[in-house]
């Protein structure tokens, strides 16, 4: 099954056939109930056929430093002091789908990085260059470059299983149900219902991590201490970095302009798709059904 | 087990994993259910979320469970006792206990006799000579004119065993606790006033433990003192309460079923001792007696004993077993002594079986299956030198492991050069669990069936297919060259399809049993419970003349005519407590909470109307499968069926180190007991004599040490398996921040590990989860390691020091499970 792409790297507009609609998917990440038992960071391998990664015990529980490209789901683990207490903190990393994906802006391959209507982000090998201009434009530090394909690697949001109506790989595995995965509204309110019952169980900083910076992302995460994001490895206020931005909205377009080509397959496009017109050259928010 | 048998009457996890969702508390103590149990995890995730249920966590080390706990305590390894007795003293000390469930349902009131004492760290009865007990000093008061128990409901006599309890804790204030647990006063007041809030009819809660609290020297007396406490706050038998035992392994529960240690039978029944020559002999020894003849008595389930035994033997021996031969009674194995394997392994090192009334030879071979003695033993270097003087070992596995290859153990673990080893191995390859069909019986006492995902590689053969082609080999030996007593094999039934690879579903289905010829029904002797054949139902079915034929008692109604019940998955939850009635087959009788008659008070209501466990409705008792006579109205019969008082015991006497439990240090103590000084470590404890059972001192030895297991690993298998290697690769060493920083340890950097055993490098974890603490005065430092390491990873390069090189020989005296748990060592970098 195809799926509907709102928007694909280097290019002006997605491909949104515009008979359907998708609504916006999310994972759920609830971190007070993550036991960091790492079922995911399996569970991911296998589905996807990667690693297994060499590692060292260099005095941590986690896995591996960072994420790898043979490796995409990482439980980040995390001792910090707090109010007398201690929290060993587990939170799970892996591509946070943004619904404002700097990886995406800033990727000069056209096509190799696309965002599909339900809002996952994946890369496309057939298109990918491994120009590594991803890693910069992504402010959590999530696509990394494979030395054996020449391409770059990060969670797909496993967009093979959810486009025939199953779940990410990881979630399926997850023991404790600190996993869930369904649309972003429902995720939402999920996640709003548990902040909640934490601000009654003493954690009064709770919050649900959803940054706005990017327009929000499709993995949100639930936070005990939802004041110090960076206590879990997360940005406190994740941003497409204003180069990538910069590229992004003002250069690409001027030459895309330039493009004949793009302007009649632009125009073609109105002809096919009527109303869903193009707001200006950025493909930003061309071509979207209500999402 | 030992000890929820010796409390409730049956050694088994009291609830299940799916009813720890009901729990409004939850103490997780002496494991570490979110790092070993991380599935049935799920259910304490439930109860958070769906009844805001508190979880404590309670542990040496800031754990995966205590992540995500409500509250987390510190404690010193191996000070569990002082910790629950000082709960205790909190609750009776302020009245948060559940006063008329332990008037009802505990052996509270009853009197003690005259014989039992406490003194200065010493029950009454110990012989220093022989480090036992006699038990007998502790045995209840009989009332002078009705023979009956003595009891007094008030439970203000001196002599009640309310107010025995009463004054054994007292000495256990926050203060002493503190002192002894290195546990702040605070959080140890917190810990109380949240465990004791369910002390009452309306909330619940629940209690867990693993191996943490199994593995040292005073491991059952932990346990009852978990379950004492939970009689008292009146959790056990109801939805949400119990004591949850979580079992080590997949199907520990099934092995422990089925006869896993030297001292059972199949369900329980006790294995033959030498002096019981005669099945008349033996039943009178085995079959308790009651008292207990007035209301509230007990059905004293145990009386039907020799239903059991009879119905066993004629499962074993088949129509060798009749009547005039006590169904081949004397062809069972009669022990002289302790052959649990601590004890066989010290045989072969000493090269004699001479102790405790015993004399035979050492072993001169071992076939060891799903066992590696090698990893799982305390004090390699005497485990290698005993396998070392083996004629032959037989190793039935799906890796080398270590015991296969125990004569390439690296130099430093002591064995013999392995020119000099005679001992001839034989490495058979077995098949893993997803490679063959059969059961697991889970914690819950659920028998769940597998079906075989894909065949075993190359020639890997099942578990049952090797044993069984053993035994046709060796009944063919004793047929063709006789021997002694061949009868003894001989006379065993075989009566498989294939009896070279038996099927299990008809092994099953024999562990089940079956009418040898027609049941009548004893109240119309016109009507038949069963016919010749037919599978039996339950085992109130089971008869003690040879009519009935039944590999384990327990596991009645696993196999019916109804089909393979262990095949069962039928989500439909009639209660909605999550009981599942029709998933699988839960012994006994597909009970799903034990001793459930204490849910409902003494009218036979529910004591929380929203989780009734089963009720009284005027005619018969409804809910989950009742543990009492269905018909039987409130009153008649007490709630402990399996106990021949009735009632859950606070003082259990048939223990072999007290009736109560008292703080004791480690065998390897790292204090003088702030108690009783002259009785530091239980003096009952089991210690070994040979030159290599050699123990620490805290002046050589002066940091407590403790062992556990991860996540991403099972046992010394999965070393072998790259996916999980990459997860948690090599052996590390979980050292407290603050002592790493004095002693100038960097994280990631190597440490030595020394204990009076042996000494082993690893991996510097330097962690805020373990802290230093305040004991008697004085600063105590704790690290621990995982097991998982050892020298046999195939080519995947992960091996690693066998943890249980440093572990002392030191055991519990009931269970004879060795002190993992606690030990003394110190560390240098290397």
């Amino acid at each position: 099954m195809s799926l509907d792409i709102r928007r694909s790297s280097a290019s002006v507009w997605g491909s949104a056939s515009g008979m359907r609609t998708a609504q916006v998917v999310s994972k759920y990440i609830d971190t007070t109930t993550c036991i960091g038992c790492k079922a995911c960071e399996v569970a991911c391998q296998e589905w996807n056929d990667l690693g297994p990664v060499a590692t060292e015990q260099v005095g941590t529980y986690q896995t591996l430093p960072t994420l790898h490209a043979e490796f995409w789901n990482l439980i980040r683990f995390n001792e910090r002091d707090f109010d007398g207490g201690l929290a060993w903190l587990m939170r799970k990393d892996q591509c946070m789908h943004c619904d404002e994906p700097g990886c995406l802006a800033a990727c000069p391959a056209p096509g190799a990085i696309v965002q599909y209507a339900n809002g996952i982000v994946d890369v496309n090998p057939d298109q990918c260059i491994g120009c590594k201009y991803c890693e910069t434009g992504c402010p959590f530090d999530v696509p990394r470059f494979s030395a054996t394909t020449g391409k770059m690697a990060k969670c797909t949001l496993c967009v093979d299983r959810v486009s025939v109506g199953l779940e990410p790989a990881c979630i399926k595995a997850c023991p404790t149900g600190c996993l869930h995965f369904g649309t972003k509204q429902d995720m939402l309110e999920l996640a709003k219902g548990r902040v909640q019952q934490l601000k009654g169980n003493g954690f009064a900083q709770a919050a649900v991590y959803d940054p706005q910076g990017v327009h929000g992302t499709s993995v949100i995460t639930v936070l005990a201490h939802g004041d110090h994001p960076e206590y879990y490895d997360l940005p406190v206020d994740p941003h497409v970095p204003w180069g990538v931005k910069l590229w992004k909205t003002i250069v690409r377009p001027l030459g895309a302009i330039a493009i004949f080509g793009a302007v009649i397959g632009a125009f073609g496009h109105y002809m096919n798709h009527g109303r869903k017109g193009v707001k200006g050259a950025d493909a930003h928010d061309a071509n979207l059904p209500d999402a | 087990m030992a000890s929820l048998a010796a409390t409730f009457g049956r050694g088994a996890m009291t609830n299940g994993w799916v009813d720890i969702k009901n729990a409004d508390v939850i103490l997780a103590m002496g494991g570490n259910p979110a790092e070993n149990h991380p599935c049935g995890f799920k259910w304490f995730i439930e109860a958070k979320k769906t009844r805001g249920a508190k979880l404590v966590a309670v542990d040496p080390r800031f754990t995966r469970t205590a992540a995500v706990a409500d509250l987390y305590s510190p404690i010193r390894a191996g000070s569990d006792i002082a910790y629950l007795l000082g709960i205790i003293r909190y609750a009776i000390e302020t009245g948060r206990f559940h006063k008329e469930y332990v008037q009802l349902f505990t052996n509270g009131p009853y009197l003690i006799g005259e014989k039992y004492g406490f003194d200065d760290g010493l029950f009454t009865g110990f012989d220093d000579a022989t480090k036992t007990y006699d038990k007998t000093n502790w045995g209840y008061e009989a009332d002078p004119k009705t023979k009956a128990y003595a009891v007094d409901k008030t439970m203000e006599n001196p002599r009640c065993v309310f107010q025995l309890l009463k004054k054994h804790v007292e000495r256990y204030t926050p203060e002493t606790v503190a002192r002894i647990c290195g546990t702040p006063k605070e959080t140890f007041l917190k810990v109380c006033e949240i465990v004791t809030s369910t002390g009452n009819a309306q909330r619940c809660g629940t209690i867990t433990y693993a191996l943490g609290w199994t593995q040292h020297s005073t491991g059952v007396q932990i346990i009852r003192a978990a379950a004492m406490l939970q009689l008292l706050l009146g959790n056990v038998g109801r939805p949400g309460g119990g004591v949850n035992a979580f079992r080590g392994h997949s199907n520990i529960q099934g092995a422990t079923d089925m006869a896993g240690t030297f001292e059972i039978l199949p369900g329980y029944l006790k294995t033959p001792a030498g002096p019981q020559q005669t099945l008349k002999d033996y039943l009178e020894a085995a079959t308790p007696t009651t008292l207990n003849k007035q209301a509230w008595a007990s059905m004293n389930y145990w009386q039907n004993y020799p239903k059991f035994m009879a119905s066993l033997l004629k499962a074993t021996y088949g129509k060798n077993a009749t009547k005039d031969n006590e169904f081949g009674y004397a062809w069972l194995p009669k022990v002289d002594g302790n052959y649990s394997w601590m004890y066989i392994y010290d045989d072969m090192y000493r090269g004699s079986s001479k102790r405790l009334g015993a004399d035979e030879p050492a072993p001169e071979g071992l076939i060891t299956f799903g066992m590696n003695p090698m990893g799982i033993g305390p004090n390699v270097p005497k485990m290698v030198n005993a396998l070392s003087k083996l004629k032959w070992l037989v190793v039935g596995e799906n890796y080398e492991i270590e015991t296969a290859t125990f004569w390439k153990a690296p130099k430093e673990y002591g064995g013999p050069d392995p020119s000099k080893i005679p001992t001839e191995v034989f490495q058979l390859p077995a098949s893993g669990f997803a490679e063959k069909d059969g059961t697991f019986t889970n914690s819950a006492r659920w028998l769940q069936w597998k079906w075989k995902a894909v065949d075993p590689p190359g020639n890997a053969k099942t578990d049952q297919e090797i044993l069984a082609r053993i035994f046709l080999a060796v009944r063919d030996l004793y047929k063709k060259e006789g021997g002694a007593l061949p009868e003894q094999v001989l006379n065993v039934t075989w009566s498989y399809s294939n009896p070279a690879a038996p099927d299990l579903g008809e092994v099953l289905k024999e562990i089940n049993g079956k009418a040898l010829v027609d049941i009548p029904d004893p109240k119309d002797k016109t009507k038949m419970i069963r016919t010749a054949g037919q599978q039996l139902e339950n085992f109130g079915q089971l008869q003690d003349d040879g009519s009935t034929a039944c590999g384990n008692w327990l596991h009645l109604g696993v196999y019916t005519e109804a089909g393979n019940n262990a095949q069962r998955r039928s989500t439909a939850d009639p209660t909605g407590l999550g009981m599942y009635p029709n998933w699988t087959f839960s012994w006994p009788a597909n009970r799903r909470i034990m001793y459930n008659r204490a849910s409902a008070d003494a009218e036979g209501k529910a004591w929380d109307p929203t989780r009734p466990g089963i009720v009284w409705n005027g005619e018969k008792w409804v809910g989950d499968v009742p543990d009492i006579k269905p018909d039987s109205p409130p009153g008649e019969y007490g709630a402990f069926i399996m106990n021949a008082e009735g009632v859950g015991r606070l003082f259990a006497a048939a223990l072999n180190d007290g009736p109560f439990p008292e703080h004791y240090e480690a065998v390897e103590a790292i204090i003088q007991n702030p108690l009783h000084p002259k009785v530091t470590s239980n003096p009952a404890t089991k210690k070994f004599s040979s030159d290599k059972d050699v123990y620490g001192k805290p002046d050589q030895f002066p940091l407590v040490c403790t062992t556990y297991r991860l996540t991403e690993h099972y046992h010394y298998w999965t070393k072998h398996t790259e996916v999980l290697n990459q997860l948690q690769p090599g052996f590390f060493v979980e050292i407290p921040e603050a002592y790493a920083q004095k002693q100038g340890i960097a994280n990631g950097s190597k440490v030595r590990v020394t204990s009076a055993r042996g000494s082993i490098e690893g991996v510097a974890m330097v962690t805020k989860r373990l802290r230093p603490l305040q004991v008697d005065g004085k600063e105590l430092i704790q690290i621990g390691f995982p097991i998982h390491w050892g020298y046999s990873a195939g080519d995947t390069g992960h091996t690693g020091p066998l943890a249980n090189f440093l572990t002392p020989s030191a055991m519990d005296p009931n269970t004879w499970t060795p002190e993992f748990k606690t030990f003394l060592v110190k560390l240098e970098k290397a």
